[in-house]
């Protein structure tokens, strides 16, 4: 008996970037829209719907189960805001929401078999350039200009190129973290199915039985814990460079 | 497997090798995550109330620490997955 090819598992052990569907030639420049553009519609569009109709018809009293889920998590988001930036910074909550909810479900995506959106690295290089704009904006705005460029040469002016060096690394370093826990993690995964699969084959079973199950333990790890952890850490930094880039909660 | 020049494989014998060489970097953040995970089990004895804190910065911390670690790896992986020198 033939077995259908989609039950023999991975042939090839295949590591590539995102696939791309188009490419667009914009003034001289070469610009690709990939799979990862469409996935990326796909996670707005369900944060959006989510959002929609976990607060569609708030009461004061009586209120539904749905309510009750969408003031837990605008509690808790709150809450951490709060006790890692301080009261001041309140207002830098929804954005905080913004990427950890992005970051989460455009991890777990891979979950429905296609690539995740943040073991793209331009997805993580924009979101650190955001973060790297607010820092600095957030420093002009406590220090005045004047105030920022001359933090650069603090404490002696000879510190000015490790300073540079230092503001350069942070976004940076926020993206490769970021990127490296996924894109690292989803090829370990990819390395223990193609393992998996070819081990079966040598017991001579026609399809792949192994990968049915045992993978299931390292994806709780990889999939989900790092998910959820990078997730955290990003916005962890985000909201602690913020809050270091301005004056601190007693000179205020 | 078809049979390949001398050159090429010389490429990525040394590919593989610098990849390997690469991953000694996970020496540096695994010494140092459990240090920090030492010092947060003995905060946390010490301070059950403060658990919430001590474990959330020690993340956060461990987080920072692994970054090295994690240049080596995407060093590693770049060498062996898209071969950038052959």
């Amino acid at each position: 008996m033939a077995i259908p090819k989609v039950l023999r598992g991975p042939e090839k052990l295949e590591v590539s970037g995102p696939k791309v569907i188009k490419t667009f030639h914009l003034f001289g420049m070469k610009i690709n829209f990939t799979e990862t553009v469409i996935l990326e519609w796909i996670v707005m569009a369900v944060i959006l719907l989510t959002a929609f109709l976990l607060t569609r018809n708030l009461k004061v009293r009586g209120t539904s189960k749905r309510q009750a889920i969408a003031e837990m998590a605008v509690e808790a988001i709150t809450g951490l805001v709060r006790d890692t930036m301080g009261r001041r910074w309140l207002w830098f909550t929804p954005y905080i929401a913004t990427v950890f909810c992005f970051s989460i479900f455009g991890s777990l995506i891979s979950l429905f078999g296609v690539r995740s959106v943040t073991s793209d690295f331009s997805v993580l290089l924009t979101w650190a350039a955001i973060t790297f704009v607010l820092i600095t904006a957030t420093k002009i705005r406590c220090g005045g200009v004047k105030g920022y460029l001359k933090g650069f040469g603090d404490p002696i002016p000879v510190m000015l190129p490790i300073n540079v060096l230092s503001e350069i690394s942070t976004p940076t370093a926020m993206a490769l973290r970021h990127f490296g826990n996924i894109a690292g993690g989803s090829i370990i995964m990819g390395l223990i199915y193609y393992g998996l699969a070819n081990l079966s084959h040598m017991i001579r079973l026609q399809v792949p039985l192994l990968t049915v199950g045992i993978p299931a333990a390292l994806s709780l790890y990889f999939d989900l814990f790092s998910d959820f952890m990078q997730a955290f850490i990003f916005i962890m930094l985000t909201m602690v460079f913020i809050s270091n880039a301005g004056p601190s909660e007693d000179a205020a | 497997m078809e049979p390949m020049a001398m050159s090429e494989a010389i490429v990525l014998a040394g590919s593989a090798i610098g990849a390997g060489l690469a991953m000694i970097a996970g020496i540096g953040p695994g010494i140092g995550e459990g240090y920090a995970v030492g010092k947060a089990c003995e905060a946390i004895a010490r301070q059950p109330e403060a658990s919430g804190a001590v474990t959330r910065t020690m993340f956060v911390g461990c987080a920072v620490a692994e970054s090295t670690g994690i240049y080596g790896l995407i060093i590693a992986l770049l060498l062996i997955f898209l071969k950038p020198f052959t």
